[in-house]
């Protein structure tokens, strides 16, 4: 294996085979590199595990395991219970991530049995807004006028007509206590937040914007350019919530028309022909909704 | 020790004595006092291991294999429907070939929704790359669940332990419980050939394409042949140190001089046994009787050898390849491939928990030897139910 | 025992794996104005990019795939994307 001379050497190392510009390897290599190498981490199905570890080449430096694609939190559950139990967990650290796909529809399940009885497990979403590896189709995570090959736009159809779920709002509700979101704009951003999140006993989950430059139909060079913007429009809310108070809302200094974000991405571009305003007006309104995050409990209620 | 446990109870214990790091299950009838009775020795301080009460049986299978992948002893429980929720991942672990060892209480599967026994759960997974054994009684359960943990962390194959639903685990009978110094020196501490750490950090679970997948399926294959041998070693060494223990592969009764051969798996055994007792001595019938105890990997030449010198053979099973036969039948005719082979018929009896009486057993071997024709039947059907009106 | 294949992967082997064939523009580091963001560095899909000094970085060519996110989020312009060797950039519509 090669090991060049003053090369930083990667948790996960390049010759991976993600496309050019892929906003996920930037996001997972982010965390890798904050969670150090004494983590495990299991992982989901998808684009990340495909391009990373495709028999005979692994990118990945720390023990690594993917099992299917709705159980990493599950496999990440029995990891850390056992590592305690044989008294091997020691200053060991367990993630477990995957996709949107993975996170919000197939894995909701194990996900939930996870907060549920408070593993000290940090989950992470990688939010690429659809399911990306098996070509573009519709996931609850994909926002409203997106165009899928699951929601198309035609004669009846805007492209995807729901509202993203509230992962974030859905781990509160189960008592994690670090919940928080961050895109690859703010590299050392989300870095703290991931070892800000390892120092915490318990369930933490990340979510992260991860733009996908073929499913999105953006030039490479923009994928973190993207990101930024879904922040600066606040389609995106960067934020941290600590036992069910929101603690920080990333400000934005100056807050960018949603068009700037949606109009260099070619699922968006029907949007603007004749006909698409009621869309662009949703997308507008979810932006302002965003925008009026503040400082305070993230819910109101409780069991 | 000998003592009277009910079924759930001695296997709980069974799997007590085994040390393992993990256990992790789902209620589901019948299974539930397996998993009652550890939740009971974790509250007490008797059982020392991670204890996770998971929100599905996927989610425990998931949970299993990732203490199994840590390199931990990692235990379940599931039945019917548990089991096949269960299905994605009980492929996932056999082919990461991780060890973890499950009991299976065995029951029939929906639709209709029925909880009582038999054995199609089990038996529609055989292809996953478990090595599944049939136990006939409680005594059995538990000597088998110890050999589970060496056979399957000798081999890195997961093994499964099937025990009739009710019929064994809400059933009192006298056990002998081993000693726990005993259990100690048959099953060492597991000690994983790999196991995910970072002091010695690998990928498991890699993507792998046409060019390597399907050695990846010959290499299990080819473990599970050999996992025959290795069962019937791990079965001879428990006799050693305790006495008893199982039957290996299979187990042969009264074949010497039989007219007619009867198989089956799990507890009917016991009942089979009763019947042709009563044949031989109450109407001079000589019936024999093959238990198949190892169903996955399926003892093609054990059975081969056992029956070739018969004619008549009937296979009683209680599960069904629907547009078929007994799927234990089938693969018993395979074992003959290309050979003169004695007539197999399959007979299917007690789906969803119907009784299997010593009777109707009789008359399956009656009815054998009068006519030893291979054939498929269905036996103690309900005539008024065939062909009654809906509802 | 016969455990080969996808279960005991050995670590960081995608190494091996140089993906600079992709590409059809690879950036040139000036290292004339750098201001030591480290947005190249971090930015970067491949962490094909590395730090020589604190204000100065360069970029492992092996497996850069020439997306160009490092020219692009360079807040000093102190990165050019330029073509490959016999690379067309095609007129696009």
């Amino acid at each position: 294996m090669e090991r060049e001379e003053g090369r930083i050497i990667n948790l996960m190392e390049p010759g991976h085979t993600g496309c050019a510009g892929c906003g996920q390897a930037i996001g997972a290599r982010l965390v890798a590199k904050a969670a150090g190498p004494r983590v495990i981490i299991a992982n989901a199905t998808g684009c990340l595990e495909v391009y990373t570890t495709t028999y005979p080449r692994s990118s990945w430096e720390v023990p690594w395991i993917h099992s299917l694609f709705e159980n990493a939190a599950a496999v990440a559950a029995g990891m850390e219970v056992t590592l305690k139990a044989m008294g091997r967990y020691g200053d060991v650290k367990i993630i477990a991530q995957a996709g949107d796909g993975g996170t919000a529809d197939i894995g909701m399940g194990c996900i939930s049995g996870m907060f549920e009885r408070g593993h000290d497990i940090l989950y992470i979403c990688y939010d690429n807004e659809g399911y990306m590896n098996t070509g573009y189709q519709r996931s609850s995570l994909t926002p409203p006028g997106a165009r899928t090959t699951t929601s198309p736009p035609g004669r009846n159809s805007w492209g995807n007509v729901t509202r993203k779920k509230n992962m974030p709002l859905i781990a509160v509700a189960h008592g994690v206590p670090y919940v928080a979101t961050a895109t690859p704009a703010e590299p050392r951003d989300l870095m703290r937040k991931v070892r800000k999140a390892l120092e915490i006993e318990g369930p933490k989950y990340l979510h992260l914007l991860v733009p996908c430059v073929p499913g999105w139909g953006i030039e490479s060079e923009l994928s973190v350019e993207m990101a930024r913007l879904a922040t600066e429009t606040f389609l995106f809310p960067v934020f941290e919530i600590e036992n069910g108070v929101i603690t920080r809302v990333r400000r934005v200094k100056e807050r960018r028309p949603v068009e700037d974000y949606l109009r260099p991405q070619r699922r968006f571009a029907h949007l603007f022909r004749p006909g698409g305003e009621p869309v662009l007006e949703e997308l507008r309104q979810i932006a302002e909704e965003n925008s009026r995050l503040e400082p305070g409990p993230a819910v109101l209620f409780g069991a | 020790m000998r003592t009277i446990l009910e079924g759930s109870l001695a296997v709980a214990e069974a799997v007590r004595l085994c040390r393992p790091n993990l256990v992790c299950a789902y209620p589901i009838t019948p299974q539930t006092h397996i998993v009652e009775e550890l939740s009971r020795m974790v509250a007490d301080g008797r059982l020392d291991a991670g204890y996770v009460l998971a929100e599905s049986e996927f989610g425990a299978a998931s949970i299993v294999l990732g203490g199994s992948a840590v390199g931990g002893r990692s235990y379940t429980a599931t039945s019917s429907q548990g089991l096949l929720l269960m299905v994605e991942v009980i492929f996932n672990i056999a082919g990461l070939r991780l060890p973890v060892v499950m009991t299976c209480a065995n029951r029939a599967v929906s639709a209709p929704i029925n909880i009582w026994n038999d054995q199609q759960d089990a038996v529609s997974i055989r292809d996953s790359g478990w090595i599944q054994l049939f136990v006939e009684d409680n005594q059995e359960a538990v000597d088998t669940h110890i050999q589970a943990f060496r056979i399957a962390e000798e081999l890195m194959i997961p093994v499964m332990v099937c025990m009739d639903g009710y019929v064994l685990t809400h059933t009192w009978e006298p056990v002998d419980m081993p000693e726990q110094e005993e259990v100690d020196r048959f099953l060492p501490p597991y000690d994983p050939a790999y196991k995910l750490d970072p002091d010695d950090p690998f990928t498991m679970g890699e993507m792998v394409g046409p060019d390597a997948y399907m050695e990846t399926r010959y290499h299990v294959h080819m473990d599970m042949m050999e996992a025959r041998a290795v069962i019937r070693r791990v079965c001879e060494e428990y006799r050693g140190v305790f006495g008893r223990g199982g039957t290996g592969l299979i187990d042969a009764y009264g074949v010497d001089d039989a007219e007619v051969v009867l198989v089956s798996m799990g507890s009917l055994l016991g009942t089979m046994r009763a019947a042709v007792d009563e044949l031989r001595e109450e109407e001079g019938l000589n019936v024999g009787l093959v238990k198949v105890r190892c169903f996955r990997p399926f003892p093609k030449d054990a059975i081969h050898d056992a029956i070739k010198d018969f004619q008549t053979v009937g296979v009683i099973e209680k599960d069904i390849s629907l547009g078929l036969e007994g799927t234990l039948c089938s693969e018993m005719r395979a074992a003959f491939c290309g050979e003169d082979s004695p007539e197999i018929s399959s007979f299917i009896m007690g789906l969803g928990g119907r009784d299997i009486t010593v009777e109707e057993i009789k008359q399956v071997a009656r009815d054998l030897a009068q006519n030893p024709a291979c054939r498929v039947e269905f036996r103690g059907l309900r005539e008024d139910l065939l062909n009654g009106d809906e509802g | 025992m016969r455990v080969f294949v996808g279960r005991k992967g050995k670590p960081g082997t995608s190494l091996e794996n140089k993906t600079k064939a992709w590409r059809g523009k690879h950036p040139v580091y000036k290292q004339k104005d750098c201001i030591g963001c480290q947005r190249c560095f971090l930015g970067c899909p491949e962490g094909t990019v590395y730090q020589i000094e604190k204000k100065k970085f360069d970029v492992n060519l092996d497996y850069c795939k020439g997306c160009g996110i490092c020219a692009h989020e360079c807040p000093v312009d102190d990165i050019d994307m330029v073509l490959e060797e016999g690379c067309e950039v095609p007129e696009l519509e």
